[in-house]
């Protein structure tokens, strides 16, 4: 005979604690916030959706968004192919194999404010590698004055950082594909595309789909790089969302305002990852 | 459509082998004939597979050459020796509908769409996966999936070999008998030279005209399933081919035969005579279940008592343990259902024609009609 009772719930309690004191207590906080005036603990003022509605109204706040929104697809458009292709190009076995492991490791090792720092001597037009290089070939750069200069450093700085994170997960991919597929395509005269397309590709779909996801994620959020390399300038060229919000709520101490800021950002995140997820999940799931 | 000639043939996965055993194959002469159906048969790991792909051109052999028509295609790829080749376990293109993965190698090749609508129908029909052509093949059962890459290898009918490497493994056993005998009829219409992969003795029977079967990475015999089990080349084939396999005695030679646990057994003089010619270091008395006759224990000279009988319907096999010296060995009798099971004691007779004799495992040759 089966017992019911409720003892179950037990089971779910240190989940649910975790997930409070982790997301829920904190996000709830920041609603508390968002919707206050907030001049200091003892002086607040209720002051319903007038955060919202001012927020999305916001000029500047729009521009860093379609910034925002430009650099993480750069991002996306560039880390995705790439990553593929240095992971399709990497040995698959041999002393060649750790030794590309070890190297496509070490920028991500690397703690962001130290990428910044590394970039911004290497793109100097004095001493750096690349600027004195461009400097010579007569170009003239320079990332601190030049808005174009800026953005494309920041780019590849975040391609230089993370674009071994999808070559890794594409790898792992890869490997996972057993050599009888490759061997059935050799005798089905299969052209290399054709095995890319029908054998790789579909292999790589939820690698990729985790890539994508990471890579969409942590650049759309990204903060420590493009802060210690331009400060978010020239003007605020390279100013992106999360360095705005910090101004707002550290600079400025509008916690209120902050607060419905990353309300909103939290929510555009969590819909274009879903927007990603589902796009990639039922991309070829009819019949 | 060709004949395949395995000449000088040898294999290694060493880069440097040194010696016999570090060859998955050792050297070997064969020829598959233009048209035959043949099966590969040997237990798990005795270098089917490997052959096979040599055979295929996934694998460039270590030594040696395979010549397809008397021309070597050593250093082509599959795609240039137009061979097809059907693995083990489903390989199929997961995005592609079934109708897709069965075009796949016709339109690689660029042939004329009509042609492939035709060809994909056809090999469809035969496989009965007609009513599965628009689904995607991710979808499929495993046996669904195991007809998908049969059928990608059967869908090109310019190919100069179908190789296939125990293609039914995961097929059940109703749908296997069936799918067997559809390959034979493909293999009857199209008269393409096919070579059948298996460990299984009853699959390359019903499957081959011929059948080589491999041991330790050689072909031991090259025969008729009819000739692997009259006249086992080897104490491999011998112990291999049949259920259960052949009885193979250690005997020494003696003045008027051989000596079996110490009863002397006489022999025809031409076969005392081959077998001294051969002055094997280890002598074999092979014999099949089937052909060992069960006397009165005074008739014969050998006697045996009845151990374990084993009821396998149709027909029964004993356990004789044979009498004479302590190590005298046990040995195994068919006997049919008709034939009363005796009790006891038992004489054991080899009938002179069914009896082989076996030095350092391999069959000595008697001259015509000289067979002990």
């Amino acid at each position: 005979m089966k017992v019911h009772n409720n003892k179950a719930w037990w089971l779910v309690l240190p989940v649910v604690a975790l997930v409070a004191f982790s997301a829920i207590v904190p996000m709830m906080t920041v609603v508390n916030y968002s919707v206050q005036d907030i001049f200091d603990p003892s002086t607040r003022y209720f002051v319903g959706t007038e955060w919202y509605r001012e927020i999305l109204r916001d000029e500047r706040l729009h521009n860093a968004l379609l910034r925002q929104f430009a650099y993480s697809f750069s991002v996306l458009a560039i880390e995705i192919p790439l990553g593929i292709i240095v992971a399709l190009s990497m040995p698959r076995r041999g002393l060649g194999v750790p030794i590309c492991l070890i190297l496509l490791s070490l920028p991500l090792l690397i703690p962001w404010n130290v990428v910044g720092t590394i970039w911004q001597i290497i793109g100097r037009g004095d001493i750096g590698l690349y600027g004195r290089l461009l400097h010579d070939l007569g170009i003239d750069y320079n990332y601190a004055s030049n808005p174009a200069d800026a953005w494309v450093t920041v780019l590849i700085m975040d391609v230089w950082h993370w674009t071994s994170l999808v070559a890794l997960l594409c790898y792992s991919g890869l490997r996972s594909i057993p050599d009888v597929y490759y061997q059935a395509a050799r005798i089905d005269r299969a052209s290399h595309w054709a095995v890319f397309r029908y054998i790789q590709l579909p292999k790589l779909k939820n690698v990729l789909l985790i890539a994508v996801m990471l890579r969409f994620m942590d650049s759309f959020m990204i903060y420590t790089e493009p802060f210690v390399l331009t400060g978010g300038g020239p003007g605020t060229t390279t100013t992106f969302l999360s360095q705005t919000l910090t101004q707002m709520a550290v600079g400025q101490f509008d916690l209120g305002r902050a607060a419905a800021f990353s309300l909103i950002y939290f929510l555009i995140i969590l819909l274009v990852t879903w927007l990603f997820y589902t796009a990639m999940t039922h991309a070829d799931d009819k019949g | 459509m060709a004949e395949i000639r395995l000449q000088q043939l040898a294999h290694s996965y060493h880069a440097n082998p040194a010696g016999p055993e570090d060859y998955a194959l050792r050297r070997m002469e064969h020829v598959w004939e233009q048209g035959g159906a043949y099966a590969l048969l040997g237990p798990s790991g005795c270098g089917k597979s490997t052959l096979l792909n040599i055979i295929s051109g996934l694998l460039e052999p270590s030594e040696g050459q395979v010549l397809y028509d008397g021309k070597s295609v050593n250093g082509l790829t599959p795609q240039q020796r137009n061979i097809a080749q059907v693995f083990q376990f489903p390989v199929i293109y997961d995005t592609m509908t079934v109708h897709d993965n069965l075009a796949f190698p016709l339109r690689n090749q660029r042939q004329p769409a009509a042609k492939i609508a035709e060809r994909v129908t056809e090999v469809a029909q035969t496989l009965e996966i007609e009513h599965l052509l628009h689904r995607k093949a991710r979808n499929l059962t495993a046996d669904e999936k195991q007809k998908v890459s049969m059928g990608r290898g059967l869908v090109r009918d310019d190919v100069a070999a179908i190789l296939f490497d125990e293609p039914l493994t995961v097929i059940d056993p109703q749908l296997k008998w069936r799918l067997r005998r559809k390959l034979k009829q493909i293999h009857e219409r199209f008269n393409i030279t096919m070579v059948y992969v298996t460990h299984d003795q009853l699959e390359a029977s019903t499957f081959a005209d011929k059948i080589a079967v491999m041991y330790d990475g050689q072909i031991v015999q090259f025969g008729t399933p009819r000739e692997l089990f009259e006249n086992p080349a080897h104490t491999f084939v011998g112990y291999f081919i049949g259920s259960p396999g052949m009885n193979l005695l250690a005997v020494t030679p003696s003045a008027e035969g051989v000596l079996l646990a110490g009863i002397e057994l006489p022999l025809a003089p031409a076969t005392r005579q081959a077998l001294a010619e051969w002055g094997a270091q280890r002598l074999m008395l092979g014999i099949r279940p089937e052909f060992v006759q069960l006397v009165a224990p005074g008739q014969a000279r050998l006697r045996a008592s009845v151990g374990l009988v084993q009821d396998l319907g149709t027909y029964r096999i004993l356990d004789l343990q044979l009498k004479g010296a302590v190590d005298a060995p046990l040995i195994k009798a068919r006997i049919e259902e008709d034939q009363a099971v005796p009790n006891g004691e038992v004489g054991v007779l080899f009938p002179e024609r069914w009896t082989r004799f076996y030095a350092d495992d391999v069959l000595v040759e008697m001259t015509e009609g000289g067979h002990p």
